[in-house]
């Protein structure tokens, strides 16, 4: 292997370099930071059949169905207004507001609605991920190449053969764009609403449990445990996407 | 309007270098009358009047922003006039199989789907089935002599294998007639002088009536049988000469006197016509 694939592990040394100092030189109470090998036994631990890895997959869980819902409904609805430029302008507004309300604001309402369940986590952590992800996909019809759509026309292709053969594809990197928005965003929502709405579990549950308890290494190793989901989900976008969108960007 | 009448005007015809005699029994290909279109500059066309001849090679040029490309955008129905006629040996545009090959290929082609796909597109918009689909590119690959791997993306193509991939494209249904925007002027020298060889062939081999808008004037001439110089807007027919070199035509062309002459008198025009803004 090149020396260069190695390079991003300087910084994951540096860090625990760093991390090591702190709790040499007590610069924090060494309760609230244990030394680095603690959280990591504390995350290997709870992964191999104790409570984290059963938090950890009830995360899992409703991230995904809240993705599901929010793919499922925002990319037909992105495709019908993106494919209508006065229409999506006549809701843009709307879309825009929302997009830009901080989702935790609908924690109370959803509750009121849907109750202390598991839906009401799903739905908002849903709702916030189809409006990023419905912008995402009407922008990406919306700016589909001038070219490609006549070159299409011009070749006897009908209005309904111009969306499906045409528009659909051009807007699937715009789409995955959205999608990959979309994940981290419901992941935040789905881990604070975990904290607070009566929770019995995931990763959210278990960061805040932990802390409660006073149980640092188990805090810090849900903390990874959450950062390591983040980064996972993002990265299995991208993999999909240079599988299916071979074209984006060239 | 002298465009009116200018294409079959005896005048403007004598004026052209040679090749007038032939014209009257010239069967018209593409009627356009009174074709008027605007935009918020003001009048682009109006009134004009064209008679395009069947299975010939017609260049479109003229002045910067005189609307050489709106003109075939309009003929091909990629735009919608304002008024006026336009008529195929007398069909609408409607029940006619036209190509239309784009100044830009790489936001022409389809980058999802292979080259041979992208070729293929236009047959499987026309409900042909496949095996006929496949005969049919495998034809016109082997009747161009085209050495493309078509398996390939067009992006993994170089600029001018993805133009030779368009006009592919727009020929596959066998057109009536074949729209061409600039389709070389992307495109480095090099290529530029090896896709004008392709397309002259192209054309030779076919005769489909073909209309190509370049801003290059020894390409214009070079490739066409007759010239259509355009004015300044609104755009009237400046003049239609005829080019009357033998085909397949080669290097030796571009130094022949008459084309050398002929060249020189279609600059003149559109000098005339630039210095009259």
């Amino acid at each position: 292997m090149r020396r260069e694939t190695f390079l991003p592990l300087v910084g994951v040394a540096g860090l625990v370099a760093l991390w090591y100092l702190a709790v040499w030189a007590r610069v924090v109470d060494p309760v609230l930071l244990p030394p680095p090998e603690d959280a990591f036994a504390a995350m290997v631990k709870g992964m191999a059949g104790g409570r984290l890895g059963y938090d950890f997959w009830r995360t899992v869980e409703r991230t995904a169905y809240a993705i599901a819902i929010a793919a499922v409904i925002a990319i037909p609805v992105g495709i019908a207004l993106g494919s209508n430029e006065r229409i999506y302008r006549s809701v843009e507004f709307v879309i825009d507001f929302f997009r830009s309300t901080p989702a935790s604001a609908m924690f109370p309402l959803f509750l009121v609605i849907f109750g202390v369940g598991d839906m009401t986590k799903i739905l908002v952590a849903a709702f916030g991920a189809a409006l990023v992800i419905l912008f995402n996909v009407a922008y990406g019809v919306m700016n589909a190449r001038k070219t490609r759509l006549l070159a299409a026309k011009v070749m006897g292709a009908t209005r309904f053969r111009v969306l499906t053969d045409v528009m659909l594809l051009e807007s699937l990197p715009q789409t995955f764009v959205g999608l990959r928005n979309g994940v981290s965003l419901a992941l935040v929502i789905v881990v604070v609403a975990e904290m607070f709405i009566g929770s019995t579990d995931g990763l959210g549950h278990r960061v805040f449990e932990a802390q409660q308890l006073f149980e640092m290494p188990d805090m810090y190793a849900a903390i990874f445990a959450a950062g390591a989901l983040g980064y996972g989900l993002n990265l299995l976008f991208l993999v999909v996407e240079k599988r299916f969108v071979h074209w984006s960007g060239k | 309007m002298a465009a009116a009448t200018g294409v079959q005007a005896p005048g403007l015809a004598a004026a052209a270098a040679a090749g007038a005699a032939g014209r009257a029994a010239e069967p018209v290909h593409i009627t356009i009358r009174g074709l008027t279109k605007h935009f918020q500059g003001g009048a682009v066309y109006d009134n004009f009047d064209l008679d395009v001849p069947r299975g010939k090679f017609v260049s479109v040029f003229g002045p910067n922003g005189c609307g050489k490309s709106t003109l075939i955008n309009l003929i091909a129905g990629l735009i919608p006039a304002d008024a006026g006629t336009i008529l195929f040996g007398g069909k609408p545009l409607r029940e006619t199989k036209i190509g239309y090959v784009f100044q830009n290929y790489r936001e022409a082609l389809f980058p999802w789907v292979s080259a041979w796909s992208n070729i293929e597109y236009p047959l499987k918009l026309a409900k042909v089935p496949a095996p006929e689909r496949a005969r049919r590119v495998d034809r016109l690959v082997a009747h161009l002599g085209v050495k493309i791997d078509l398996k390939r993306y067009p992006y993994e193509l170089s600029g001018g294998q993805q133009q030779l991939v368009s006009i592919m494209r727009a020929l596959v249904v066998d057109p009536e007639v074949l729209f061409l925007d600039e389709p070389f002027s992307a495109l480095d020298y090099e290529m530029t002088l090896f896709m004008r060889e392709q397309l002259q062939r192209v054309f030779n081999e076919t005769r489909t009536t073909m209309v190509l808008v370049s801003h290059d004037l020894e390409e214009a001439v070079y490739l066409a049988d007759r010239v259509l110089l355009l004015s300044r807007r609104p755009a009237t027919i400046a003049d239609f000469p005829d080019v009357p070199m033998p085909r397949p035509r080669s290097d030796e062309t571009l130094s022949d006197p008459a084309f050398v002459l002929l060249k020189g008198h279609c600059l003149e025009i559109f000098q005339r016509e630039v210095r009259k803004a």
